[in-house]
């Protein structure tokens, strides 16, 4: 298992692949809060149904104001057909080339396998972070942990 | 491991003994093919425990991947509303493969229900907040997709194929 960064950290910035011609960075995020997902692979039947349901809890993270980041080594092309198959309303991130290199950053890549974990981060506005999760590679980690950890943040 | 947050309560569709010692919730989705698969299966499993077991059933639709799936569980509050509850809840996954609104006016005339007042109900959304109480309280309770079951209050992980089922039951018995 991967040691994922420790809350407290100051999130690593990136700026990744969402289509072919647009990137996302990071810091064009910063000044609310960002829900980070890892996961293994666009299309296996677990990652489905992960992204699916955030996609159907997304009102209730945008009532935190929170923003949503898929990520994982997929390309772009492989995101689209997904997002587009799955009716997907937040971005996919490509951690394509160099591969994983973001989420070796959060340690959150399986070098074994050549994906990402399973592996959950909430970032507080100013983009440190100040939750994690790691699951089983094997098991969906449902969304009760992210909205808890909302609602911790939104108290403070 | 994932425990279920709501207690089960009155507002609940439940089957089976009052005082069972064993609980199946199920978490599901009108339209979810695997729901559909395991329709048949927790028939079998009730059938197998008899009065030990007492089964729930919750909705939890996946709207955005399953068009009908919001509609169909507001017909079967519907129907709860009017005493019918299980019944739409089988006719539904048991004409699964037709699903849309036709087939739930259909199966609304079969049980004596007016087709208009749920032409009504469903243009109003009369039922939605009860689906969206239980789809947040499925979410907070760990949720992962559908079917999710809770035996004894705790997440089910693995298969839901008969003999696994079974057998997670009787270990949740110990």
């Amino acid at each position: 298992m991967a040691q994922l960064l420790a809350p407290g950290t100051a999130a690593p910035q990136f700026s990744l692949p969402v289509t072919a011609d647009q990137k996302l960075s990071l810091r064009e995020l910063m000044g609310r809060p960002v829900i980070l997902a890892f996961y293994p692979a666009d299309f296996s039947p677990v990652c489905g149904d992960q992204m699916a349901l955030y996609n159907e809890v997304l009102p209730e993270f945008q009532k935190f104001n929170a923003e949503m980041l898929g990520i994982s080594v997929d390309g772009v092309w492989c995101h689209t057909a997904f997002a587009e198959n799955r009716h997907l309303h937040f971005p996919l991130l490509a951690d394509y080339e160099p591969k994983g290199e973001v989420a070796r950053k959060y340690g959150a890549y399986r070098q074994q396998d050549g994906f990402c974990e399973r592996a959950l981060f909430l970032l507080d506005a100013q983009g440190k972070i100040v939750w994690n999760y790691l699951s089983p590679v094997s098991i969906n980690p449902g969304a009760d942990g992210i909205l808890a950890a909302l609602q911790d943040l939104s108290k403070k | 491991m994932a425990a279920l947050k709501v207690p089960i309560t009155s507002e609940d569709h439940f089957q089976g003994d009052k005082d069972a010692s064993l609980i199946l919730v199920e978490y599901g989705d009108y339209e979810c093919p695997h729901c559909g698969h395991a329709y048949p299966i927790v028939k079998a499993v009730q059938k197998h425990f008899g009065k030990r077991l007492g089964f729930v059933f919750r909705n939890f639709p996946l709207n955005q991947i399953h068009p009908d799936a919001e509609a169909a569980a507001e017909t079967a509050e519907f129907a709860a509303a009017n005493g019918r509850f299980w019944e739409m809840h089988d006719g539904i996954f048991e004409n699964q493969d037709e699903l849309g609104v036709p087939l739930l006016r259909e199966l609304a005339q079969k049980l004596k229900l007016s087709a208009q007042s749920l032409d009504r109900a469903l243009s109003g959304h009369e039922y939605a907040p009860r689906v969206k109480q239980d789809f947040l309280g499925g979410v907070r309770s760990g949720v992962n997709g559908t079917p999710t079951f809770f035996i004894n209050g705790q997440r089910h992980d693995g298969s839901f194929e008969y003999e696994d089922l079974v057998e997670a039951i009787e270990a949740g018995s110990e």
